[in-house]
């Protein structure tokens, strides 16, 4: 028999913090094996935002630059026009992309910086005990919202994909789901297209994954991948809204 | 450019001055009055190949200089007090991070939204941290177009040298100012390596983090202890002033930049009506030039010390703390964006001299 | 032929591999707590198994080794 599958060098050794379920730990593992597979660990930088992935450069084996909340983006910008041909990455959740950092992600991808945006969407902020975000859907409770997203006192969730795709700057937007193997996979490919993408120097990517967060939604990890398939994708259809008719298959890029 | 006097604006010397240090990154937000900073470098920046990025906050910029400063670059931003204001957070950061940097901050007056004349009013914010938790910044206060560039090409060697922020405070007056000014032909560039950098681990076995989260407050305290330490070493090194007719003065004057420029007059005045004034310059404001003025309180033939500043008095706190109450420190200032005249000087320093402990007070 | 390996001290209990599992092979080991007091996964039925590596890449942790 051969290993078919086992534990990437893309990550280190250290056992991850992250709640029981949480798809954190699905989505750093895809990342990081796709830097493995691309050949890019030692030519990635990645960028640790503020939130429960605080830490996330003592999970991925690439160097690493720490960012102040919601700063991300920019802190990708300074180091990407300063490093050209390396890969820089943000990994932000849904406070810091859609909350504080909003000017950031719209003007680096308006910008069409050369950075990848990985958008972790669990329509709640987790490290600070299960706020509302600006993704928490309407008659989602949290803990500010705590009867229910109510739209006349607390408005409406965003769609950030679909408002990041609108810029000339972006070139590839995705959204993605870790719900099954299936998904997972193509949530991988979108990692890889979107590194690709950076590497071709075609502008901005983002990848937007919806995830769970079993612990601030109150439900068990599994009781929590079914109500994201319910509720959070009617609201954050998956799919290309940017760049799908960019094929690395092909020799020649077509951009 | 090398080797010869040329008229430019004080604004433009800053930027021209970061060039000439190896700056290839300037990030920045127009504010008035240090537009022109980012104005020379959206040309010359681009020209050289640098890279220049008018960002879309104060924050936003702050936070590229740190991304650039992480990745072993020579950064730079500019701007004024509001935006420094709004930069805070991420100067804490670049302490914490310990990255070299370097802001200037072309001060006008506030408070809010103030004004856009010059002012002195920064000086807190600048020398005791202005961002959260114990940290420093090297702050310098040049007081001439010539010293704008001397003294922004030495703050990229010294943020670099002690992996921090270098904060050049200048204002108004002296942003807009056009002097002569002379050119080396090579700068005095210090390179240091930078094996701490997050450059892509290009074959190293371990990864490179920057970062200034400890959660365990063991580690935090220990990072502490190491900050506390470096600041400590630059201030018994890096203390930069000018100090002149200490030796007979009976009042001495405590200015920097602008201020001092106006002082240097009256200082003529007082002499041609027998009044022997001198005076401390400060050009380091963070390391202050504590001893210097201490020891001077020690002197006999110091009757008393004024303190002049553009604004409510700010830096007069720290004269009055290396002085320690041997002798009156009297103050006098002006805000809104009004300087004060060498007649409202003069009459203070008479005044002074006529009643040295109360001959201050308003 | 296929087997699946779990490094036990770092499984969370989290149950998604049970979830993905197409074959209904694994479960929660409620008779036995790991070293952070979680139920660790097992393969309850080795043989069946066809090392798909569903279980595997649904796994949050990496704890899962799968051989073929």
């Amino acid at each position: 028999m051969a290993i078919v599958f086992q534990p990437t060098e893309g990550l280190t050794d250290k056992p991850f913090h992250y709640c029981p379920g949480c798809n954190h730990g699905i989505i750093h593992r895809i990342i990081a094996e796709s830097m493995v597979e691309m050949g890019i660990l030692e030519d990635t930088v990645s960028v640790a935002s503020v939130g429960c992935t605080y830490n996330s450069y003592d999970y991925f084996s690439c160097d690493a630059v720490q960012a102040a909340h919601g700063r991300a983006p920019a802190v990708a910008t300074g180091i990407k026009r300063t490093l050209k041909d390396k890969i820089v990455f943000t990994y932000q959740g849904d406070g810091d992309l859609a909350s504080i950092g909003t000017a950031e992600i719209i003007h680096a991808a308006a910008r069409g910086e050369k950075i990848t945006a990985f958008f972790v969407n669990n329509a709640v902020y987790g490290m600070t005990s299960g706020q509302m975000a600006p993704t928490t859907l309407l008659g989602q409770v949290t803990t500010t919202s705590p009867f229910g997203r109510d739209a006349s006192y607390q408005g409406y969730p965003i769609n950030v994909s679909e408002l990041i795709a609108q810029l000339t700057g972006a070139a590839y937007v995705e959204r993605v789901c870790l719900t099954d193997f299936k998904n997972i996979q193509n949530a991988k490919k979108a990692v890889q297209k979107a590194f690709r993408v950076q590497q071709e120097g075609l502008g901005f990517s983002m990848v937007e994954f919806l995830s769970t967060c079993p612990t601030n939604w109150g439900k068990e990890p599994v009781e929590a991948m079914e109500w994201l398939k319910e509720k959070m994708i009617p609201q954050y259809p998956l799919g290309c809204f940017k760049g799908a008719d960019i094929d690395f298959s092909k020799k020649e890029v077509q951009a | 450019m090398a080797g010869k006097r040329v008229l430019m604006k004080g604004n433009e010397v800053i930027a021209e001055a970061a060039l000439r240090a190896g700056c290839r990154n300037y990030f920045g937000y127009p504010i008035t009055p240090q537009t022109e900073v980012m104005h020379y470098m959206a040309k010359k920046m681009v020209e050289i190949g640098g890279n220049f990025v008018q960002a879309e906050s104060e924050v936003s910029a702050i936070n590229m200089v740190y991304g650039a400063a992480a990745a072993g670059a020579r950064v730079m931003t500019s701007s004024s007090s509001p935006g420094i204001s709004l930069k805070q957070e991420g100067i804490s950061y670049i302490a914490g991070a310990e990255l070299p940097a370097v802001a200037v901050n072309i001060v006008r007056a506030g408070p809010g939204l103030g004004g856009i004349l010059p002012s002195q009013g920064d000086y807190w914010q600048a020398t005791k941290g202005g961002g959260h938790g114990d940290y420093r910044n090297i702050v310098i206060a040049p007081a001439s177009v010539q010293e704008l560039y001397e003294l922004t090409v030495e703050a990229f060697n010294l943020a670099d040298k002690y992996r921090m922020l270098a904060m050049i405070l200048g204002d108004g007056t002296l942003g807009q100012m056009m002097e002569p000014v002379l050119f080396r032909d090579e700068e005095p560039i210090e390179k240091i390596e930078k094996p701490w950098a997050a450059t892509g681990r290009g074959g190293r076995d371990f990864h490179n983090t920057v970062t200034s989260i400890y959660i365990d407050p063991d580690d935090l305290e220990a990072k502490n202890i190491e900050l506390q330490e470096k600041y400590k070493y630059i201030e018994e090194h890096e203390v930069r002033y000018e100090a002149y007719g200490l030796e007979d003065a009976e009042i001495v004057i405590t200015a920097f930049s602008t201020c001092s420029r106006i002082c240097k007059n009256v200082i003529k005045q007082a002499a041609e009506q027998g009044i022997k004034v001198g005076m401390i310059r400060p050009i380091t404001l963070w390391p202050f030039p504590t001893k210097i003025i201490s020891e001077t309180a020690d002197l006999s033939n110091v009757k008393a010390f004024l303190d002049v500043e553009l604004s409510a008095g700010q830096m007069v706190e720290d004269v009055r703390l290396a002085v320690s109450g041997r002798k009156p420190v009297h103050f006098y200032g002006r805000m809104g964006g009004n300087l004060p005249t060498q007649k409202e000087i003069l009459d203070k320093i008479i005044a002074i001299h006529n009643d040295p402990n109360e001959g201050g007070r308003v | 032929m296929a087997k699946v390996t779990f490094r036990d001290d770092l499984c969370k209990g989290c149950g998604l591999c049970v979830y993905a599992c197409p074959k209904k092979i694994l479960e929660l080991d409620t008779k036995s707590l790991n070293s952070k007091g979680y139920h660790p996964a097992v393969c309850v039925d080795p043989d069946s198994c066809i090392g798909c590596t569903f279980c595997a890449v649904q796994c949050p942790d990496s704890v899962i080794t799968v051989e073929r």
